[in-house]
């Protein structure tokens, strides 16, 4: 794909989140008062362009998850707007949100745990037919047929069960559940975490595919930040329930603007062993904080190998910093002004197993 | 009907324990056997020959002039002179020696004395009295078993055996009966408590806790002192006390499957929050809720029993195996009543604990039979 600067601005979104909030309430105490929250997701605001492929990446407990699901409203959202298709998710009421789903649908992490042990393949794939149309048994069928062939399972599996199937064809068997009804946007929730590596690029490349065939809208979580970099057309760094950058993907992966991106990036192995032996990583100090107390000011401000003093007191807005890049940084107001990013503290990593691909 | 691959494998393992596949058989033969009671003990017969014409009287009623007598009352099937009436065809002899009357018709010389004799004959069923015939004993009420009452008879003179095959019935039906509706009701609010949880949960569980410390017993005593006490009054009260038995277990299970990744998927897609919890959580319940079944079972026959032995349960003509362990406790000197009540309890019992020991071992997934 060759659209590394902006082609979306021709492009309508099809969703746009704006201002997103998930806080989970902590209560304790015997009167099990409302003492805090975790705030999992906090303040999150992006459009995903009709047809194209939005990543998330972010390392464990950042709230790339709780942003797929606040999405779909399979958590209630604490406050924001979620607009998918000019309604807002968010405030919809249970009636309208539900003949809503089927434009929305969703691909889960684990295919062993979101398919039910008791239903046949074509139980599953059919459920969602069950429930938005009112189709004949004979036309249920063929629909069910139409996917199973779409997605590349064997018909004759119909009646089997989920325990029956390799963990690439249960994917399969999710994916042709979420496609039944003719969704237009889909949230991949780490569809390939769960898969060997030499499954994982076929049920990706059915994605791209079924994209290509049905043109879909994908919103593609992941912590593979190079399936990430193959599938997705724009890529969103998230840490700590905010989003740290949100770049088109050639730009972020050759120059990640925001502190945080550059040391994820620059955790991702190179395959050809000359350029990886002089690959500069950076290592985090620290852990990160607690998302029921976040620091004051940027949530990066406890690790940032660049941090300033006004870092620690006012929270970074997330601005289009050059055409299509936007990075929640004051670094980059500094840099707009004519500083310059001191180098920061880089760790030279050597490979010593050298792999040859 | 084809089983599921999983359900022909507790059936399986269910054979396997020789014990209770015997034990269901011979409840199953009991249980059956108790459900004609009508054709078994009863004192009305089971068919009636009168001048050429079959009558059935334990089903319909027929009035003793169906039969050349004078009420328009049902017959009195157990009083010679009705027997004498059915088997001379309606002679009018019978009003003054019925004996004489059928020793003639016996020996076969009763077509000589009477011109208009018709041969009539009574098919009794084994056990010729119903649990409240009163019957004409010789000596004083409870008398001792005989070929007569196989079981003796109880303080107002009617049959044991009569009463233990109804009351072996009424039990057991109550029980069934009881144990359906509170699975039900409990199923459903442990279902609604457990799947959507946080307030609900926290509301309706405080309102199960004072539910569930109510003396019932006591409710119970003064309902029956209010109301006259009927068998569908008792299953309400029953169920009324006893739904939220099963509210725990089901809460319980649901609390753990709501959050299945297959159960978001469903929602994910839009599927209604009553289908998902019949559909994807409900069968993960069964099991548990399965085990815990066996001790309501039982709990209500005890229950009943309790009730109906302190006088507060059905009323007293009612076939009751617990009215028949108090009358055996005040007569001490007529050891059938105490051992029949005993026997009849610890048989019913006992094959009920088996039969459902089998079943909970069955659906247990970590156990192996062969």
């Amino acid at each position: 794909m060759a659209d590394g600067g902006s082609p979306g601005a021709l492009r309508k979104p099809l969703v746009s989140v704006r201002g997103l909030k998930m806080h989970f309430p902590i209560y304790a105490g015997i009167l099990r008062r409302k003492v805090g929250a975790v705030k999992a997701v906090d303040g999150v605001s992006f459009d995903i362009l009709e047809g194209e492929t939005l990543g998330l990446v972010g390392e464990s407990g950042c709230g790339k998850s709780t942003v797929g699901r606040a999405l779909l409203r399979l958590y209630e959202p604490t406050a924001g707007q979620v607009v998918i298709g000019g309604e807002d998710i968010a405030s919809l009421p249970p009636d309208a949100l539900r003949r809503k789903r089927p434009m929305m649908q969703m691909v889960f992490q684990d295919p062993q745990a979101s398919l039910n042990p008791r239903m046949t393949v074509a139980a599953i794939i059919g459920e969602p037919l069950d429930e938005h149309t009112d189709w004949d048994e004979d036309k249920k069928t063929a629909r069910v047929y139409e996917l199973m062939d779409q997605v590349g399972l064997n018909r004759r599996f119909a009646n089997r069960y989920p325990h029956e199937f390799s963990g690439g064809q249960r994917q399969r068997i999710g994916i042709a559940r979420a496609l039944a009804l003719n969704p237009r946007f889909i949230v991949c929730d780490e569809p390939i975490a769960a898969l060997d590596v030499s499954i994982q690029a076929q049920v990706v490349n059915l994605l791209e595919d079924l994209q290509d065939r049905l043109g879909l809208t994908y919103l593609f979580i992941s912590h593979d930040l190079s399936m990430v970099r193959h599938i997705a057309d724009r890529v969103a760094v998230m840490y700590l329930g905010q989003i740290a950058e949100l770049s088109p993907r050639e730009a972020l992966y050759a120059r990640p603007l925001h502190p945080y991106a550059r040391a994820l990036l620059s955790a991702v192995p190179e395959a050809d062993p000359t350029l990886e032996a002089t690959r500069q990583r950076i290592i985090l100090k620290g852990d990160v904080p607690s998302p029921a107390n976040p620091p004051k000011g940027c949530n990066f401000c406890t690790r940032c190998p660049q941090v300033m003093a006004v870092c620690r007191d006012v929270e970074p807005e997330l601005a289009e910093v050059e055409p299509g890049r936007f990075v929640a940084c004051h670094l980059m107001a500094m840099d707009t002004a004519g500083g310059h990013a001191s180098p920061g503290a880089e760790v030279r990593e050597h490979n010593q197993q050298g792999e040859v691909k | 009907m084809a089983l599921s691959p999983l359900n022909q494998r507790r059936w399986r393992n269910f054979k396997a324990n020789r014990r209770a596949f015997w034990s269901l058989w011979i409840f199953l033969v009991l249980y059956g056997i108790t459900l004609c009671a009508e054709v078994i003990a009863n004192d009305r017969p089971l068919l009636v020959s009168y001048r050429g014409e079959l009558h059935t009287p334990f089903l319909r009623f027929y009035p003793e002039t169906a039969f050349g007598g004078d009420f328009r009352t049902e017959a009195k099937y157990t009083d010679i002179e009705v027997q004498c009436l059915i088997r001379s065809g309606g002679s009018l002899d019978c009003w003054d020696d019925p004996e004489g009357v059928i020793a003639q018709v016996e020996d076969g010389s009763r077509a000589g004395a009477d011109p208009d004799f018709v041969q009539g004959w009574i098919l009794w069923p084994p056990i010729p009295y119903s649990y409240n015939t009163i019957n004409d004993l010789a000596g004083p009420a409870p008398s001792a078993p005989d070929a007569n009452h196989w079981l003796g008879t109880d303080d107002t003179a009617r049959d044991v055996l009569a009463r233990v095959i109804y009351g072996f019935r009424l039990s057991v039906s109550f029980a069934l009966i009881v144990t359906l509706i509170t699975s039900v009701v409990g199923i459903a609010a442990g279902a609604v408590q457990g799947y959507f949880g946080g307030l609900t949960d926290l509301i309706f569980q405080r309102i199960i806790e004072l539910w569930g410390s109510t003396p019932s017993l006591y409710v119970i005593i003064i309902v029956a002192a209010i109301f006259t006490m009927d068998f569908w009054l008792l299953v309400g009260l029953m169920v009324l006390f006893g739904w939220t038995a099963l509210v725990g277990v089901v809460r319980a299970e649901f609390l753990r499957a709501r959050n299945f990744e297959y159960v978001r998927a469903a929602k994910a897609l839009g599927v209604s929050d009553l289908v998902i919890m019949f559909r994807h959580v409900l069968p993960n319940a069964m099991v548990a809720t399965l085990t815990m079944l066996p001790f309501i079972i039982t709990g209500t026959i005890g229950s009943l029993a309790t009730l109906d032995f302190l006088g507060f349960g059905l009323p007293e003509s009612a076939p009751s195996l617990g009215e028949l362990t108090q009358q055996a406790k005040q007569n001490l000197q007529a050891p059938w009543l105490g051992f029949t009540a005993f026997f009849t309890f610890a048989i019913m019992l006992s094959l009920l604990v088996f039969i459902f020991e089998g079943v909970r071992d069955a659906f247990d997934p970590r156990k192996t039979f062969r």
